[in-house]
């Protein structure tokens, strides 16, 4: 008896309480299968966490910003401290910003935080994709989780759109009403749902109400819940790792989750919080008090909507106005026609894996990165991609470049309108020609050994560069990766001599996984034959 | 003397020739020219409207045509008024550099007593606005609050929310409201100067261009504070989003890639 009780009392609290939750909780297996989860080491594989945290500040932040805001378009007259405005008639929503950027202690640098924490929050996230794709980690068995990363973009963008509208500034005003144009424009049902959207005749008074418990509630809260799956099956695929030696497809190379992962990301995420305060302290964003409360009799030159909404801004601008008069209705195609493209570049890039696993019909695991020149059709279209959504962006801030640049903004339009075309185009073929470049340079370094700059006199009197060959370490990452064959479409007759019926989508992908992986369209890498070939002879080339 | 005539039939003895002519007649109008202060303290009204002429002949006439009636090049000045050729030639736009969509402010080449010269001068061609006095345009006294609402109906579509500026079509553009002279900023407003419309007097009363200078002196002014940090040019979302992305972004990833660079290496053995 003595005995137990003194072994009670010898348990540290640390242990004790754990006891006590994993009797109630089941914590223990649940720790020990994911404390020491194994994360590999890259810079790129934060671009994630900067999204994760950046996240975790907007929410910080958005939750003090909601004490004091007041999401009511009831009228009233600014009496605070800002003399420029003294004496006119705002939204309460517009004053309670106001308020908060003026009166409320630390107000201003909590919004400012949460709006600079927006707009990297979003460009993160665009680059942690473009990270996820370039590297193909998109691929079996990530497939669902890229579609999950789409949609905290898609969404991010939607609950940007709805915060920064909430303090009914002209700014942010003349936006909704861009957005409520471009719900007008769809045909047969545009006016039932702007009528609906705003509880009558736009602007009414009831938007910000919605779009705050839209923007605080709904999104957030669907956000909240895609990230913690996103998550969930982060560590349940395990991390991808770029190829090396010792590193397979079976197996993650890098640092246990805990200590090491744990203490690197939290102190990271004190670092994402400095940067993005020094960024809030040092810069001004959105100054409503210069913009002014929004009346829709009003508007403002550059009036542009944040950079992750700004490619609809671009569609728009350089769409030319068409419209069609039927039987007294207005088709309305100069704003329609982009607000469908708008859904469509998003979808463009998420639809891609899906695409590129039904020309391969590869159905394996797959947790090694490709280096991007090694996947030359698919960083070919990556780039393209952003070649077009940066031509938009381009399109949607015509005005700046023209008055920055000392252009005609009628020459930027018409530069948006055929580069939306023809852009993407070069950049896809630029850019797989340098990746086919690179693939061949690489071959040259595993076969023939690195440059070394020094230049030998041979006795007979040629001039020789001597190359030092490459380590086994460096001979593996370059040679690592998988190359696929073209897709064969088999014999055009059958055992008896007549013609095969070939389902037209096979022969699309037939035609499809030869633009991939055809003759021309990667070099084939080095094989040990011809590596021992050329290192067994005399280094002679 | 010989190796010069020698040399007189060289393919470069013609633009050297010219080159010295040039540069002669160039001094020679350098040394006679009419001095700058011969001309400050005449008042007399007839006497301002000899001496503008003389100034418009040289320097206007090319363009507006020897009685201002305006060519080809350049629109009639007849009518345009005194507070017209102030605010023209008081910013530097005219006379105007080169021709093309529109003529930017650059520096005043001309002193005040001749711009007024000048004005005289057109004034007398045809009567137009005049120059405004002191207590016309002096935001001492306005109301701020009006004035920035009458600025958003008004200016802001063209000159951006605080007065940045703008781009027009064709590489027309609104300029920029920082560090204009209040001055200047009524009499664009009441002559509508290139590419703006004019507000006179029985659209936008005396009163209401005051605001709107007082308003333009409190938001873009020289003491205007800008309580949020760096203004970023004033120029609303697509500058912030270039700082976003490249000082925040960026200086995010420099952070990542630093700390992936300072990892714990497991010791071999």
């Amino acid at each position: 008896m003595s005995d137990n009780a003194s072994n009670t009392r010898k348990a540290p609290a640390g242990e004790r309480v754990a006891d006590w939750a994993d009797g109630r909780l089941g914590i223990y297996s649940l720790a020990k299968a994911n404390m020491r989860k194994i994360f590999p080491d890259h810079w790129s594989f934060m671009l994630g966490e900067i999204c994760l945290y950046s996240f975790i500040i907007i929410i910080l932040t958005g939750v003090y910003l909601t004490l004091f805001f007041h999401p009511s378009m009831n009228e009233v007259e600014y009496a605070g401290s800002y003399v420029p405005l003294q004496g006119q008639l705002m939204s309460e929503a517009f004053n309670s910003t106001m308020h908060i950027s003026f009166e409320v202690r630390g107000g201003l640098l909590i919004r400012q935080i949460h709006h600079w924490a927006a707009l990297i929050f979003v460009a993160a996230m665009l680059v942690h994709m473009m990270r996820v794709f370039f590297t193909g980690a998109f691929r079996k068995p990530r497939e669902v989780n890229w579609l999950f990363g789409f949609l905290l973009l898609v969404l991010g963008m939607f609950t940007g759109f709805t915060g920064y509208s909430l303090p009914d500034d002209l700014l942010s005003g003349t936006g909704v009403r861009f957005m409520q144009g471009a719900v007008l424009s769809v045909p047969i049902v545009g006016t039932y749902l702007s009528m609906f959207l705003f509880g009558g005749e736009f602007p009414g008074g009831d938007f910000v109400a919605r779009f705050y418990s839209v923007h605080i509630l709904l999104l957030p809260g669907i956000m909240m819940g895609l990230l913690v799956a996103h998550l969930i099956l982060v560590f349940y695929h395990k991390h991808t790792q770029f190829a090396g030696p010792g590193r397979t497809n079976k197996n993650v190379v890098g640092m246990p989750l805990l200590p090491v992962y744990m203490a690197k990301a939290g102190g990271f995420f004190f670092l994402v919080f400095g940067v993005i305060s020094v960024v809030a302290a040092i810069a001004t964003i959105n100054p409503i008090w210069a913009i002014g409360p929004y009346r829709p009799d009003q508007v403002s030159t550059g009036a542009q909507p944040d950079w992750y909404m700004g490619f609809s801004e671009g569609l728009i601008r350089v769409m030319p106005g068409w419209e069609i008069n039927l039987w007294g209705h207005t088709l309305v195609l100069g704003v329609f026609i982009p607000l469908v493209i708008f859904p469509l570049v998003l979808a463009a890039i998420a639809v891609y894996p899906f695409i590129e696993s039904w020309v391969t019909g590869d159905k394996r695991e797959h947790h090694i990165l490709d280096r991007p020149r090694n996947a030359p059709t698919r960083t070919a279209f990556g780039v393209a991609w952003l070649t077009w959504y940066s031509v938009l962006l381009v399109g949607g801030g015509n005005d700046l470049w023209a008055t920055h640049f000392h252009l005609s903004i009628n020459s930027i339009t018409w530069f948006v309108r055929i580069a939306f075309f023809v852009a993407p185009v070069l950049a896809f073929v630029i850019t797989k020609r340098i990746c086919l470049g690179l693939q061949r340079r690489d071959k040259e370094k595993v076969l023939h050994g690195r440059e070394s700059g020094i230049i030998k006199r041979l006795p007979h009197g040629e001039f020789i560069e001597v190359h030092e060959p490459l380590n086994q370490e460096q001979l593996h990452t370059l040679t690592a990766h998988e190359q696929y064959k073209p897709l064969e479409l088999g014999p055009e007759v059958d055992e008896n001599g007549v013609a095969r019926k070939l389902p037209r989508s096979e022969k699309l992908r037939a035609k499809l996984s030869k633009g991939y992986y055809g003759e021309d369209n990667q070099i084939p890498k080095p094989t040990a034959e011809e590596y021992k070939e050329i290192t067994s002879g005399h280094g002679h080339h | 003397m010989k190796k010069l005539s020698a040399r007189r039939r060289h393919p470069l003895a013609a633009v050297v020739v010219l080159l010295l002519a040039l540069a002669a007649t160039g001094g020679l109008y350098a040394a006679f020219a009419p001095a700058d202060k011969a001309q400050a303290d005449e008042t007399a009204q007839s006497l301002a409207i000899d001496e503008g002429k003389k100034l418009y002949a040289v320097g206007c006439a090319s363009c507006h045509g020897t009685g201002g009636q305006g060519t080809s090049d350049g629109p009639s000045l007849v009518g345009v008024g005194a507070a017209a050729v102030d605010f023209q030639v008081g910013t530097g736009r005219m006379p105007a550099q080169q021709p093309g969509a529109q003529v930017p402010r650059k520096k005043v080449i001309y002193n005040q007593a001749q711009i007024d010269q000048l004005a005289a001068y057109v004034a007398s061609l045809g009567a137009g606005p005049s120059v405004p006095n002191d207590k016309q345009y002096n935001p001492e006294g306005a109301d701020i609050g009006k004035g920035g609402e009458l600025f958003r109906s008004n200016c802001a579509q063209c000159h951006n929310f605080t007065g940045e500026g703008g781009a027009l079509t064709h590489g027309k553009f609104a300029p920029t409201l920082e560090d204009v002279d209040p001055k200047h900023i009524y009499e664009a407003m009441q002559t509508g100067p290139q590419n703006m419309p004019s507000f006179p007097d029985t659209t936008m009363p005396e009163k209401e261009k005051k605001d709107i200078i007082a308003y333009l002196d409190a938001v873009n002014g020289d003491k205007t504070a800008s309580p949020g940090g760096l203004k970023l040019g004033g120029l609303g979302p697509v500058s912030e989003g270039l700082f976003a992305w490249i000082f925040g972004l960026g200086a995010l990833i420099a952070v990542a890639v630093w700390v992936a660079a300072r990892t714990a290496k497991a010791k071999k053995s």
